[in-house]
């Protein structure tokens, strides 16, 4: 049974294992950090975020300053589809983000119904009203 | 036997004897501890339990709260209505019912949930403090009045109006009103003031007085209050607005009593709470149980740029939710960016009641299963002696790490209330004005656009653009026409979408709008603002989108734009980057800064130019429908360079007919291109650690160890909670000072 921890990452109940939710490849032990079975890469984060203004005549571009903010960009190694950005400042430990009780979520699951796409959730419905 | 009794007697007297002396001689009532540290509900009263003991039919209780509520919302809509301050205008208000013992049972559908989530602090106040205090008492008829955040509110610019309601002699409930009344006389106009570096710098604290008796506003008292505020007809007559719509709250109640009883009432509003506390616990049960943990970095202080993280690690086990902010900056004493636990508390009831369980009735049962820690004193538990003036500079950002925590929890439960949603955007990127208007009024306030903040994506649609405030779903960004009538000052560009301000995704977030404003008509007249995310941006995407860029302050000064556009209007153009890049006009200077620009008298003509930021995009931006983009670029939302280098979509140039093939060719190459650049985690890590921040740049809390804080410097940690001696700050302007100086002694060869 899979778990659709984040719209990039599946939890394998069975094998206990992270997994690309594109792809489905193994990113390894869902008790450990899914981010030690990714690729990730270091940007500026003008690279993504580029000047709006023009960055040879103004201090303040709407581009972060590279020396107080990078990008980690996180990718699955079979398919590259990017699973999670993270903005840090420069040498910040990156985050053990998501750390699930295992064990408790496989007794959850154990009464619940398998999913085969994540749940959305439900649409807004507006409420009836009059016009006058 | 007898003896035991006597002596016990005699103990208990003494006991109780010293109880009365301390407090008959109590020389300082503050904000009591015992109040203020508990965000749960009061224990049921024994009048509560006789009545639900009388009254417990759910279905009975339920026709009661909703005639309850519309009489409450009925109340809202007199304090939008009648409402004299621009927050009242547009939703940045609320009204409520709280329980006898104050906790806040049923809030009006619009509004802002926190005001009223606070309110309950001082309404506890009043109970213990003044219903036996001779000199002061509570009596029908009476109202009280509250605005400095420490005994319970936002921040000292609201203020909250509350009326104890009677039946039979005995308070069976509250009323309270609260409204963004923005002006309080503090050092700078609107406020909230971004200099204030002592509370006395932040203008009225007042603590929870009587304002009325029988109904009746102290006129004496008013006439303090509006000689205190720089707007004193605005301070008069939102007074009365909120007596009266507290007052319409009372008569509801007693038509609701006269109706079903007063015990049916008293148990609705207890069992109001109670029922959302089970529901919330039941709710919780169906997370996860584990721990999410992310961080984010505010860039200043509103003085100057530096690093103040907030940290979080957010624990869900069984049915009770902690948020641990262990290890967040320490306390600025001489800074107004300090946020009080209690607002980091309303702020996140909010965030359940609104952007997770919509739902669910509007009360403070919501935070009752969820546990908070703080270090005492930091950023977020400030002691009682420090600025909180400017709270939402580190509030925002402690609500949002909790908003990325939970979605990260939320998303795999199979049965949700509402949808997941990237990061909102969280600042308040808006103008605060003050001075004298074209009709000679002196003004201190803000502008509507605060509440224009871009919305998350969500999993399956793009976020709305400039949507609502992250403290409050439905407020409304106000008509920039009507302002005009009232302002001396003008928004040449007003809620125009920025281009490429968009947070990249799969889905991207909602947009911000750029604001081109000048003053035109006044002796004198000026603006601030207060904001940050200069160089480090305010909210991140979710699950592999993008978040927001960074948003300066640009200016164009030396003209007087409303000569240009009289003499030769073709001149103008109508976006900051146009402005900017192009500069139209050849006799002005052109200037961008960090957004956090003190009070500064404005002349006539000049341009003041900022964009509302946009929510977080969800999702990898290669897996983006091509379509979208190029409705995207088809409505001037992205420019082709974006479109190509973040989406890499392939289009015609000019009919923008997209060519599929390429499209999917051109991403399967930049997903190869990543995979290329990127490395193990693990070889990554090694390299990308450094054991401490780097020390060109003052930063303020944890880096690896959340026991361990820095105060400023890199190579100097302090426990977390004593950090000795407590951060102080110079005046930059002195530090400005000092450089020049420095340089000058340097230059006459003195150096």
């Amino acid at each position: 049974m899979k778990v659709f921890v984040t719209t990039a990452l599946t939890i394998d109940l069975e094998s206990e294992a992270w997994e690309c939710a594109h792809c489905g490849h193994e990113l390894g032990p869902a008790r450990d950090s899914y981010k030690r079975g990714l690729l990730v890469r270091e940007r500026d984060p003008a690279e993504v975020h580029a000047p709006i203004l023009d960055p040879a005549r103004y201090a303040f571009t709407f581009a972060p300053d590279p020396a107080w903010c990078r990008l980690l960009e996180y990718c699955c190694p079979h398919c590259g589809h990017l699973a999670e950005v993270e903005y840090l400042p420069p040498g910040h430990p990156p985050a053990h983000d998501i750390e699930l009780d295992i064990d408790a979520l496989k007794a959850q699951w154990a009464a619940r119904e398998e999913q085969t796409e994540p749940s959305l959730g439900p649409d807004f419905t507006p409420p009836p009203h009059h016009h006058h | 036997m007898s003896e035991t009794i006597t002596s016990a007697g005699a103990a208990s007297d003494v006991a109780s004897g010293i109880d009365k002396f301390l407090k008959d001689t109590t020389l300082f009532l503050s904000p009591d501890p015992e109040i203020m540290n508990n965000h749960g509900l009061e224990p049921r009263t024994a009048y509560e339990e006789a009545s639900i003991a009388r009254e417990n039919d759910p279905r009975r209780l339920e026709i009661l709260r909703e005639r309850l509520l519309a009489g409450v919302n009925e109340s809202f809509e007199m304090l939008e209505q009648m409402g004299a301050a621009p927050g009242a205008k547009w939703g940045d208000c609320v009204s409520a019912v709280y329980t006898a013992s104050g906790d806040l049972s049923l809030a009006s559908t619009g509004g802002v949930v926190i005001f009223c989530n606070l309110v309950q602090y001082p309404i506890k106040f009043i109970n213990k403090y003044w219903t036996e205090e001779s000199s002061v008492g509570v009596r029908e008829g009476d109202a009280f009045l509250v605005n400095d955040a420490r005994y319970g509110q936002a921040h000292n610019t609201d203020q909250s109006l509350m009326l104890p309601v009677f039946w039979e002699g005995r308070i069976v409930a509250w009323a309270g009103a609260t409204v963004h009344e923005g002006e309080n006389g503090a050092i700078e106009p609107g406020g909230m003031p971004s200099t204030a570096e002592q509370v006395w710098d932040e203008g009225l604290k007042i603590s929870p007085i009587k304002v009325a008796e029988n109904y009746e506003l102290k006129r004496d008292l008013v006439t303090f209050l509006q000689n205190s505020v720089r707007e004193p007809k605005l301070q008069y007559a939102d007074m009365k607005v909120k007596m009266y719509v507290c007052r319409r709250i009372e008569r509801r109640i007693h038509e609701a009593i006269a109706e079903f009883g007063v015990e049916a009432v008293v148990a609705a509003l207890r069992m109001n709470l109670e029922d959302t506390a089970a529901e919330v616990r039941r709710r919780f049960l169906e997370w996860p149980d584990g721990t999410v943990r992310h961080a984010w970095w505010t860039d200043g202080t509103l003085r100057e740029n530096c690093l103040i993280k907030i940290n979080l690690e957010l624990v869900k086990k069984g049915d009770s939710l902690t948020f641990d902010y262990r290890g967040s900056s320490p306390e600025f004493t001489n800074r107004s960016n300090n946020s009080l636990d209690i607002t980091v508390k309303g702020m996140l009831a909010q965030l359940f009641l609104t952007f997770i369980w919509p739902d669910l009735p509007r009360n403070q049962g919501v935070l009752e299963p969820v546990k908070f820690i703080f270090d005492t004193p930091s950023i977020l538990k400030p002691a009682f002696g420090t600025p909180n003036a400017q709270s939402m500079m580190s509030v925002f950002t402690a609500w949002s790490v909790g908003q990325v925590s939970a979605m990260k929890f939320l998303h795999s439960v199979p049965h949700k209330h509402t949808r997941v949603v990237a990061p909102w955007f969280n600042m308040i990127n808006t103008f605060l004005f003050g001075g004298i208007t074209q009709h000679g009024e002196m003004v201190g306030n803000v502008c509507a656009d605060i509440n224009g903040m871009g919305g998350g994506a969500l999993a399956d649609r793009d976020g709305q653009h400039s949507c609502a405030p992250i403290f409050a779903t439905m407020a409304d960004l106000g008509e920039q026409e009507f302002i005009e009538e009232e302002m001396p000052f003008i928004q040449l560009v007003s809620k125009k979408l920025m281009r490429d301000n968009q947070g990249f995704g799969r889905t991207r977030g909602g947009m911000g709008y750029q604001m081109v404003l000048a003053m035109r008509d006044s002796p004198a007249f000026g603006f601030m603002l207060t904001a940050i995310g200069c160089k480090f941006p305010n909210v991140p995407g979710l699950f592999g989108g993008y978040g927001c860029p960074t948003y300066p302050l640009a200016r164009v000064s030396g003209i007087d734009v409303f000569e240009i556009l009289r003499t030769n209007p073709g001149q103008f153009r109508y976006s900051i980057e146009e402005l900017m890049n192009e500069r139209p006009f050849p006799e002005a200077t052109y200037s961008t800064h960090p957004m956090s620009l003190p009070y500064t008298l404005a002349k006539r003509g000049e341009l003041y130019m900022i964009a509302q930021g946009t929510g977080g995009g969800m999702g990898d931006p290669l897996d983006r429908d091509p379509a979208a983009v190029v409705r995207d670029l088809e409505e001037g939302l992205l420019s082709a360079e974006a479109a190509w280098r973040v989406y890499r979509v392939v289009a015609e140039a000019g009919t923008l007919r997209i060519d599929q093939d390429a499209t999917a060719a051109a991403r399967d190459e930049a997903r190869r291109e990543r995979i290329a650049a990127s490395r193990p985690f693990d070889e990554f890590r090694k390299d990308w650690v450094k054991p401490a921040p780097s020390p060109d740049i003052p930063y303020f809390g944890c880096w690896d160890d959340r026991t361990r804080v820095h105060a400023g410097r890199s190579d100097v940690t302090h426990p977390a909670g004593q950090v000795l001696p407590p951060v102080r700050l110079p005046n930059p302007l002195q530090t400005r000072i000092d450089a020049l100086e420095r340089e000058l002694a340097v230059l006459r060869g003195g150096g």
